[in-house]
């Protein structure tokens, strides 16, 4: 783990965005892209852990009088290392992002540009006629879409 | 406009083509209204993920009624919907595309389409409460 530490902390500062997931409304991923690490599977840990503060988010602004009817929900908690990011469609598919805490050059605006980007990417493969609704995304302008946005150098 | 009547034909074509499709094979009457409602239901479903794309989010069911009557519909129609040539076969691509919207928005209904007095068309949507 000694050794593990330092080079997650390079990855991250070269990938300022560590995980970019979508989730159908039923909550089973549709589309998972992480940075290449062996923590892979905290990552998974985390996003799913989020889907909960997704929930809660969205039943909540159902009958609260909190005018706020964005799409994107904002910063979903922070975690020592992490910040988690959610956004959710009309159509109930939840996108989450995992961002590092260190990195501050990433603000709320940014973050919710990438997931309107995200979205107008994900709206594509929905009027793709090959794609099923509901299906794992295999699609190559998808990929180069969240590559971009991934690495894009801050 | 053009594409308007790119629409008509190429919609009128489908259903003569899934009939045409019908009466050489043994599929029955039923099923191509079946597959045209489904043709639809998915073709609803991209609309309106392209659709609320830029919307704020849906309050209730009555928000997401209001969306469909008035954005959607005037989108899909341009005008009324009086002016398709309608007969039930005619309807049932339509009745899937409402419903194909529907449930993307997390509505499950049931859509049906009578034709009392020629120029009118009327859409009944049952919702199914959950």
């Amino acid at each position: 783990m000694a050794t593990a530490a330092p080079r997650a902390h390079r990855q991250s500062l070269e990938w300022p965005v560590l995980v970019s997931v979508l989730c159908s409304p039923q909550n089973y991923p549709l589309y998972i892209r992480s940075v290449p690490t062996e923590n892979e599977l905290k990552f998974h840990y985390t996003v799913h852990t989020s889907l909960d503060v997704v929930d809660e988010k969205i039943s909540a602004m159902g009958k609260a009088l909190v005018d706020q009817r964005e799409l994107y929900l904002g910063l979903l908690y922070p975690t020592e290392d992490y910040k988690v990011y959610g956004y959710v469609t009309n159509s109930k598919v939840k996108f989450v992002m995992v961002v590092d805490s260190s990195n501050t050059a990433l603000r709320d605006n940014e973050i919710r540009s990438m997931f309107r980007k995200l979205h107008n990417s994900y709206t594509d493969i929905m009027c793709n006629p090959f794609y099923n609704p509901g299906d794992r995304i295999h699609s190559r302008a998808f990929d180069n879409t969240v590559n971009s946005m991934m690495m894009q150098v801050c | 406009m053009a594409d308007e009547a790119l629409f008509l034909l190429l919609h009128n074509e489908m259903v003569a083509g899934l009939y045409r499709a019908a009466e050489q094979g043994e599929g029955e009457n039923g099923r191509c209204t079946t597959k045209l409602e489904s043709m639809g239901f998915r073709v609803g479903q991209g609309l309106i993920e392209r659709f609320t794309k830029d919307t704020a989010r849906f309050k209730d069911e009555l928000d997401i009624m209001k969306f469909i009557c008035k954005d959607f519909w005037t989108t899909v129609f341009k005008k009324q919907i009086d002016n398709l040539r309608t007969n039930h076969q005619y309807l049932a691509f339509t009745c899937g595309l409402i419903r194909g919207g529907l449930s993307n928005l997390g509505i499950k209904s049931i859509v049906t389409a009578e034709v009392s007095s020629m120029p009118a068309c009327k859409f009944q949507v049952m919702i199914q409460k959950m």
